[in-house]
């Protein structure tokens, strides 16, 4: 049923920001073709008046009260940053020189 | 009695002991870090060992001996798998990405145990983001399993297990997402149980599938597990998945089931999908011997049907990739972890894209890839869509299945330990190690597993598993009290008991 090539992985590692290697690609290729046709199965029992599940527990949306609390410390929050100026997390450029 | 016989005492027992001022809570925390400082080098079941042990006993101690009424578990150690923050020690989830991490906040299990007066002993190794069922996919070398050093203690929660089996800690946390706690538990022979979805909170649990996700205890008896389920169990505001619920004691459960029996007119059910092929033959005789001796307890054996469990790890590794790929986006080089850029001129992205490449292992780059393509337009429906009906379907079979029995029993793996280096490069063998366990995570019901032997082909330990209706967790540890007293009535003691108590060191064995 699928057809997965080291393409097709290029694309999808990009969209999840991951830079592979061209031997991951083709590695993940095969494997993600072996992994689709075993797990395509799914599509044999389901009939569209099955309804969706997508959580083991029904429940509603929980909101806390509108109250101030105390989270974390701003030093705390920057403590395991990368980078920071002490006050911001400091991050590389966002646009390219282009 | 001398320090080393201390760890061989349950968590219990130890308390007893620890309130009975027969011995301190420093005493015991020192037995262990000896004991983990004997076996480590062979089990590797630890990715941290934490520094203030002591300290944190000492003031348990303190406490005791000004009569503060702490728990029932007070004084005792614990492991702690390394998927749960801790404010004092690194939270890496066996990845790379977090190497050194230390979080600002303890999860809330972790410091609902902390006010509990148990002292943590160190973080437990486990597959990488918790997606592996071998610990070989840890970024830190795999754990070894105690009954042959050679094989695999399971996983995820492979450390967890491999702790308490080879005595390091009489209790540990684990998590389960598709039986992370109880396929570990069946190969190594101890116990380990999965609440009811929502039972514990995940406040502080680094997420691998939200909505399949749960914590548990492990530890070498079901008494045990049951006064460890309490202390850290219950709601919590922080988990907006968590159930506002008043939950029986587990441990009143567990004892009552010990000691008067509860499979008296107890309708137990086996289902006929989870002892079929594919199980290795003295996996099946045990189980078969255990439903002989719950007939002559007596209980009412019902087989039962749920033919959607064959689709049940299909499924998972559509819903479990989706979710995970979602969860890990956050590794994102900007506010913790690792941050890697290839040139002084790379932008975020570039710097994201090497970061994630860097710090992320293979199992984890492959279920990332294979959850971003199910979510992918074009194939949301057909594959995503799809497993989430069969989850509904598999939801359904349960329900069905609770009509008719009011617990459901299998073996809790299909084989036993196996080699390690088996079967790390072929993902599909890898999954197929789930089937047994991944249906109670689809539909939340608590489930757990207990030792009920050792299998005669290899003489390595086989679990059974216990599952039931979604709230019923004190049902599951009262019928699991119950069949592990029959257990050591007919074995003459406990699967354990059995267990070697040195390592050889392996090669390859940090």
């Amino acid at each position: 049923m699928s057809e997965i090539t080291p393409e097709t992985i290029s694309h999808l590692a990009n969209l999840a920001r991951i830079a592979l290697t061209e031997e991951e690609k083709e590695l993940l290729a095969t494997q993600l073709d072996a992994i689709l046709d075993a797990v395509a199965k799914v599509g044999e029992v389901t009939t569209p008046d099955v309804p969706r599940t997508s959580h083991p527990v029904p429940l509603v949306n929980v909101f806390r009260n509108d109250e101030e609390v105390h989270t974390l410390d701003r030093e705390a929050a920057l403590g395991n940053a990368p980078d920071s100026d002490g006050t911001r997390f400091r991050v590389p450029a966002i646009l390219g020189e282009e | 009695m001398s320090a080393s016989e201390l760890v061989f005492k349950s968590a219990s027992e130890l308390a007893t002991l620890i309130r009975d001022k027969q011995v301190s809570s420093a005493e015991v925390t020192r037995a262990h870090l000896d004991r983990m400082a004997e076996v480590e080098g062979a089990i590797h079941a630890f990715l941290h060992v934490n520094e203030g042990a002591v300290d944190a006993a000492k003031a348990v101690d303190a406490k005791i001996a000004s009569g503060e009424k702490i728990s029932e578990l007070a004084g005792v150690p614990v492991a702690i798998k390394d998927i749960l923050c801790t404010v004092d020690m690194p939270s890496t989830a066996a990845s790379r990405i977090l190497e050194g991490w230390i979080p600002p906040y303890d999860a809330t299990v972790v410091a609902r145990s902390r006010e509990a007066g148990l002292v943590p002993l160190g973080k437990t190794n486990l597959d990488e983001f918790a997606m592996g069922s071998s610990t070989e996919f840890s970024a830190y070398g795999p754990s070894r399993n105690p009954w042959d050093t050679d094989r695999i203690p399971g996983g995820s929660g492979g450390g967890s297990a491999a702790a308490v089996a080879a005595f390091e800690a009489p209790i540990a946390f684990g998590s389960d997402t598709g039986g992370s706690i109880r396929q570990p538990a069946a190969v190594t022979g101890s116990v380990g149980f999965k609440p009811t979805y929502g039972g514990a909170s995940r406040f502080g649990a680094i997420a691998l599938a939200s909505s399949l996700d749960q914590v548990g205890p492990v530890s070498r008896n079901v008494l045990d597990a049951a006064l460890f389920h309490d202390v850290f169990t219950g709601y919590d505001a922080k988990d907006s998945t968590s159930l506002n619920y008043n939950w029986p004691s587990m441990a009143e459960a567990a004892r009552l089931g010990a000691k008067e029996g509860s499979l008296k007119g107890l309708r137990i059910g086996v289902v006929k999908e989870l002892n079929g092929e594919g199980f290795q033959p003295g996996v099946k005789a045990l189980f078969n011997e255990l439903v002989e001796l719950a007939t002559a307890a007596g209980a009412e054996i019902v087989e039962v049907s749920a033919p959607h469990f064959d689709y049940a790890t299909a499924a998972y590794y559509l819903i479990l990739p989706a979710e995970a790929s979602s969860n890990l986006a956050k590794y994102d080089a900007v506010r913790f972890g690792l941050r890697v850029a290839p040139n002084e001129a790379a932008t975020i992205e570039e710097v994201m894209s090497a970061t994630r490449e860097a710090g992320f292992g293979p199992e984890v780059k492959r279920r990332i890839i294979l959850g971003t393509y199910a979510l992918s337009a074009g194939y949301y429906d057909a594959y995503y869509g799809s497993a989430q009906q069969v989850r509904t379907l598999i939801q359904r079979d349960f329900e069905n299945a609770f009509a008719k029995a009011d617990v459901l029993i299998s073996p809790a793996a299909p084989t036993t330990a196996f080699k390690i280096g088996e079967r790390v490069n072929d993902p599909m063998a890898m999954y197929l190690n789930d089937i047994t366990t991944i249906p109670a995570n689809m539909a939340g019901i608590p489930a757990g597993s207990i030792p009920m032997g050792l299998a005669d082909e290899d003489g390595l330990p086989v679990g059974v598993q216990i599952m039931a209706g979604i709230k019923k967790d004190d049902l599951m540890y009262k019928v699991a009290a119950t069949l592990e007293a029959l257990l050591a009535e007919k074995h003459g003691g406990s699967v354990l008991d059995k267990a070697p108590r040195s390592y050889a060191l392996k090669g390859g064995a940090k």
